[in-house]
């Protein structure tokens, strides 16, 4: 508890276990300083600690004991891991001489979590668990953040030590800020000074090193054009005119195409997953890329960079600002703006105005970003309310996406939007799930209750699984394999946790309704039913190219 | 194009590194040829050889994804003309096989040692290259073999840059 507080702890989520008792004894001694939120189930504490993390830009932190405890984890950490978020695990684990006896909640919990956690340590004695969680937040919060676990045995919970703590502040095999090299600065204003139609793509790299300013400055000096990623957004201002709006898969219209006709790109803090580079053997292969990453693993792993800069987003692009001229690219602009009319004739027309009478997902996002002025922080699920909140959502605020990305953890969102309001009591965190991904962690409205989270749930409904039936309906002959879902009462549900619940599913009703969630007094859950059968577009399918999206 | 790559991994010494280091392996279905680890001329410090066979792209993705786990100092990779490499093998045959004449001059050819002898078996030992190792074994077998064990192979690369110099930078680069 000690070694919490020396790290500036005031938040953990958890769950008591045996293997963890004498950590939850020593925690009742502190109940003023630490303000421990007990959860439903293992996976709410890891994914509440990741949206705790995301919001705040602090390090997450969740408890849990051994066996089942430790591996309710272990989805939480997978996802903590791909999306970069730092987070520490404090597990318990069955005294030192029963390990490997197959003892009673015991689990090699350092073997399973192993692949999907940055580090992770087992602590065997007393005196290595202050310089263990030392380690641990050093490592998670620095370099490319990460999840990191500690294992502490029964017995080492139990030892008494002289504590003394000292921060961890460096260690040998460990380069977490690279040094930026110069010439690769020059390099890329090289390659920049001849550029017709240069592109920057942004990733949240930028959000992790707070580079956001830097990243404005070095938009507005050099004069391109700006397009994010899933998790970048949020990391320039969505009403700027140099932004160009949203990679990948179920992004912007222009901002994929383009890719294919800049010369070229400049990546920050992103990593060309596939769900933005669609077909990769057809993907900006006419453009110079510069890559900025501050993880060296990243360069070169999927797009070639003919200039790779191992550095801080933020520290690059400082740099870069100074060594680049004063540009514009009004042509260049131009051609996105008139892909971008398109776009919002053959989609966002029809989704935000709907001509039809059942509601749309994209008016209900579309209205509360009006409503929120992009301020709120946005907690969302995965599936298709997801891509539609990051779409019609027009993020302004500061690290206020909150979105499972690389992983696409279902039932993330409930729980990460709990972590996201104590990390940000003052901020409106409203929640986006589908009728699908609340169920998976419905429990923690427990949470919400006993802990009286204010937390607005909008549970956008169409009775599917909306984004897998949607690939049915498009690449498997309409063959809906199971994903037809039959919905238990909600707001019933809700009312049981003494939250607040309405259901609606009339235009008519859906300002008012809107204004009633946030406006509320403590938690609320507004259930919205929406057409059944409504589908995503754009979309780059699966082996396509980003120049082959379809608009219908 | 698959080639023959000597990964040297120089890492801490702390439990569970070398399973976060065959996971990266196993993640990427790559089958690791042959895997050793000591410590090396640094107190502390564990050297690893992994010989795997796959295309260039893949060894330069596996080497950083290697030095990305926070314990690793630093991973190289190198083509089998860019170190020097042996392995060690031990064979063990029957004591009476032995006395037939043939089989002492095999064990001279092929710069063998016997290391052990006992009233039923005796055991050789050969340090060499994989081939060589195969070819003595070849033709003790004809005698018959009645064990065969051999050794990962071990690689030193020939630049002379020392793991001292790097880790040097690595200070450096921490400050």
């Amino acid at each position: 508890m000690h070694c919490l507080l020396e790290e500036g702890v005031t938040t953990i989520f958890g769950y008591p276990g045996g293997a963890i008792m004498p950590v939850y004894d020593a925690l009742y001694d502190f109940r003023e300083q630490i303000n421990h939120v007990l959860v439903r189930h293992e996976q709410g504490a890891i994914h509440a600690a990741q949206g705790f993390a995301r919001t705040s830009g602090k390090v997450g932190v969740c408890l849990a004991t051994s066996g089942p405890g430790a591996t309710n984890l272990i989805t939480g950490l997978a996802d903590a891991m791909i999306d970069s978020t730092p987070v520490v695990c404090i597990t318990g684990q069955v005294a030192s001489h029963l390990l490997g006896t197959d003892a009673f909640q015991e689990t090699d919990v350092i073997g399973i979590s192993m692949p999907v956690t940055k580090y992770n340590i087992q602590v065997t004695r007393a005196e290595d668990i202050a310089p263990a969680i030392a380690k641990a937040f050093f490592i998670a919060a620095t370099g490319r953040p990460g999840p990191v676990l500690v294992d502490i045995t029964k017995d080492a919970q139990f030892g008494m030590v002289d504590f003394t703590y000292e921060k961890c502040t460096s260690i040998r095999s460990y380069i977490p800020k690279p040094k930026l090299v110069h010439a690769g600065i020059q390099q890329a204003a090289e390659v920049l000074a001849t550029a017709q139609k240069p592109y920057l793509l942004v990733g949240q790299g930028v959000i992790l090193s707070e580079a956001q300013d830097a990243l404005l400055k070095f938009a507005e000096k050099s004069g391109i054009p700006v397009a994010l990623t899933l998790l970048g957004l949020g990391a320039f201002p969505a009403n700027h005119p140099l932004y160009v709006g949203y990679l990948g898969m179920h992004g912007n219209y222009a901002p994929n195409i383009l890719t294919n006709e800049c010369d070229v790109i400049v990546a920050v803090g992103m990593r060309f997953d596939d769900r933005v580079t669609g077909d990769v053997s057809r993907y900006a292969k006419q453009a110079k890329i510069i890559h900025i990453d501050i993880d060296p693993a990243e360069l070169n792993k999927i797009v070639k960079a003919d200039v790779a800069i191992n550095a801080d987003a933020k520290e690059a692009l400082e740099e870069l600002t100074k060594a680049v001229t004063e540009r514009d690219y009004p042509q260049w602009l131009q051609q996105f703006r008139e892909l971008e009319q398109i776009e919002q004739n053959e989609v966002v027309n029809d989704a935000v105005n709907p001509p039809d009478n059942e509601l749309k997902m994209a008016e209900v996002v579309d209205l509360l970003s009006k409503k929120t002025d992009g301020q709120a922080i946005i907690v969302t699920d995965v599936g298709q309310h997801q891509m539609i909140a990051s779409r019609y959502y027009k993020y302004k605020g500061y690290r206020n996406n909150i979105t499972s990305g690389g992983l696409g953890t279902m039932g993330f969102a409930l729980p990460a939007a709990i972590g996201a309001k104590l990390g940000n009591p003052e901020k409106t965190v409203v929640a986006i799930i589908g009728d699908g991904g609340f169920q998976m962690t419905i429990q923690e409205l427990g949470t919400i209750l006993q802990a009286e989270v204010d937390v607005k749930i909008l549970i956008l409904n169409n009775n599917f699984l909306g984004m897998v039936r949607q690939w049915q309906q498009l690449f498997f002959d309409r063959r809906y394999s199971f994903t037809e879902i039959v919905n238990p009462n909600f707001t019933a549900i809700a009312k049981a946790y003494s939250v607040d619940a309405t259901k609606i599913e009339q235009r008519v009703e859906l300002d008012e309704a809107l204004n009633q969630l946030l406006n509320s007094n403590g938690a609320y859950l507004l259930e919205v039913v929406v057409q059944r059968e409504e589908n995503v577009f754009p979309m780059v399918a699966t082996g396509a190219s980003v120049s082959e999206i379809r608009l219908n | 194009m698959e080639t023959t790559y000597n990964i040297s991994v120089f890492t801490e010494n702390s439990i569970g590194i070398l399973n976060r280091i065959t996971i990266i392996f196993t993640r990427r279905h790559l089958n690791i040829e042959s895997i050793t680890a000591s410590e090396c001329e640094i107190k502390g410090v564990y050297r690893y050889t992994i010989v795997l066979n796959t295309s260039l792209d893949q060894v330069q993705k596996v080497v950083s994804q290697i030095e990305k786990q926070v314990e690793v100092l630093k991973a190289f990779y190198h083509t089998d003309e860019q170190v020097v490499y042996q392995e060690i093998a031990l064979y063990k045959i029957r004591t009476d096989a032995f006395a037939n004449g043939t089989t002492e001059k095999i064990i001279r050819d092929h710069h063998a040692r016997i290391l052990s002898v006992d009233k039923d078996f005796m055991i050789i030992e050969k340090t060499g290259q994989p081939e060589e190792l195969t070819l003595l074994f070849d033709e003790l077998n004809v005698f018959g073999v009645l064990e065969f064990v051999r050794s990962g192979r071990v690689a030193i690369s020939k630049p002379m840059k020392t793991l001292e110099a790097y880790l040097e930078e690595l200070e450096e680069n921490n400050h």
